[in-house]
């Protein structure tokens, strides 16, 4: 089913995204912070794409944990992929914005801890992967899950310290003049993750398929 | 659920493994005389960032406390599965006609047991050497210690379980081990900061129940997975 997803997915965000920019251009100028806002058409969609991918990694690797399947392993592991890729996206992103908005680069926030946090977890996956050894994939598959169930938790325990000291924050509502373009990118940014995705996935299908050649070659 | 038979035999073979682990630790006493020292050495290390013109700055006493605790324990953690995997006896464990969860629990009891014995000596010495009210309310301190303790120790057995086949498992326990963990420290930091306040009796108690919900779900999903990650 990715592999036929892979030439329209890829097709759409290509052209949605040469579009975008036109998009944000014409929407509205943000009344406090003006420009710099204009990243959030980015910054969110990645952020979006970085939580689904999570959450395909964390139901593939239950997948493949319970039910022996050796295509879900292909999917957790391209999915956990995107989730640092995407993470880079939003980290780079986020504190661009946040020198202007609040000048400072980093804040420990409850939305910005969880999503560090989680692109770590997902690091220490691939690292896992790559450095483990024989065997580390079903290793892995029980990171990832434990990973994906720990997010709320992450969330809800920086949120409950940071409330402790409570400060002001910019709260940012939706203008409905912003919503086309928003929605827009968003669109743009999921057809990118499933091409992205289907592409991993069949790379790591070519793989399997050449090291299971090369071990009939040895016998 | 389970018949009462079945509890019963699960706590016997958790009883028998832990039992194993206390036995042969008592015999050299190797993992709890390096931990203690390395806890020590960490607070030393400590002392030089986090003190100043002579006196430790606001609430660091607690940060420094869990630190320690959380570094001990992966060394702990680390060391117990080493003395298994050198001497192959885990690939016994696993073949013996036992329940893997518990395998799993008794393991963890040995590894509560173990890091609750350095956790004797670290608090003292951590109350000692930053003036810190840690004991202004023992019983909120004793469960936040307990609860954090197991909660951190339930994600690190069945991760350094996990790991003993694995290449590179020193550095990778650690690198899964925290940030997974997260949830358990901040609770045990600001758990501990909010006991040692003069009016934080009220939001230490709520840190502590956060302790025991975490607990319940990493325990539940440790035991879980652990069976479904151990077999070939």
């Amino acid at each position: 089913m990715l592999k036929r997803l892979f030439v329209p997915a890829l097709f759409v965000a290509a052209v949605m995204l040469a579009v975008s920019p036109l998009l944000v251009a014409r929407a509205p100028l943000e009344t406090t912070m003006g420009l710099v806002q204009k990243i959030f058409y980015y910054h969110v969609p990645s952020a979006m794409v970085m939580f689904l991918a999570a959450f395909v990694c964390g139901i593939a690797s239950a997948v493949y944990l319970f039910g022996r399947r050796p295509g879900a392993d292909r999917v957790a592991v391209a999915a956990a992929e995107v989730v640092v890729l995407f993470g880079i996206i939003v980290l780079v992103t986020g504190p661009l914005w946040a020198r202007k908005a609040w000048g400072v680069w980093w804040q420990w926030d409850a939305r910005l801890t969880s999503t560090l946090v989680l692109w770590m977890i997902f690091n220490a996956y691939l690292l896992l992967r790559k450095y483990g050894g024989p065997g580390s994939d079903r290793l892995a598959a029980g990171v990832a899950l434990f990973g994906m169930a720990n997010v709320p938790f992450v969330y809800w325990s920086v949120n409950v310290w940071r409330t402790l000291h409570p400060k002001t924050s910019v709260v940012m509502t939706l203008d409905p003049a912003m919503r086309p373009a928003f929605w827009w990118c968003v669109t743009a940014f999921v057809c990118l993750f499933l091409a992205v995705l289907a592409a991993r996935v069949r790379l790591e299908e070519e793989r399997t398929r050449l090291e299971e050649l090369y071990l009939q070659l040895d016998d | 659920m389970a018949a009462p038979g079945t509890l019963r035999r699960f706590l016997a073979t958790a009883w028998l493994i832990t039992r194993k682990d206390i036995t042969v630790e008592w015999r050299s006493r190797e993992i709890i005389y390096t931990t203690v020292f390395f806890a020590a050495s960490c607070i030393l290390v400590f002392a030089f960032g986090f003190v100043k013109d002579g006196r430790p700055i606001d609430d660091v006493a607690s940060a420094i406390l869990w630190i320690a605790i959380a570094f001990s324990g992966t060394l702990a953690l680390g060391r117990t599965f080493e003395r298994e995997r050198y001497n192959e006896t885990l690939q016994a464990l696993m073949l013996a006609p036992a329940d893997r969860p518990a395998i799993y629990a008794g393991k963890l009891a040995g590894i509560l047991l173990l890091m609750l014995a350095v956790e004797a000596v670290l608090v003292p010495l951590v109350a000692l050497l930053f003036q810190a009210p840690l004991f202004r309310q023992p019983v909120l301190l004793v469960a936040l210690l307990g609860s954090g303790t197991l909660g951190y120790a339930a994600v690190g057995t069945l991760f350094a379980a996990m790991l003993v086949r694995a290449r590179s498992r020193d550095v990778l326990l650690p690198v899964l081990l925290y940030p997974i963990t997260i949830p358990v420290i901040i609770a045990g930091v600001r758990g501990t900061a909010a006991a040692m306040a003069p009016d934080g009796g009220e939001m230490a108690r709520a840190w502590v129940s956060m302790l025991v919900f975490f607990d319940v779900v990493f325990l539940t999903l440790s035991l879980w997975t652990f069976e479904a990650v151990m077999t070939e």
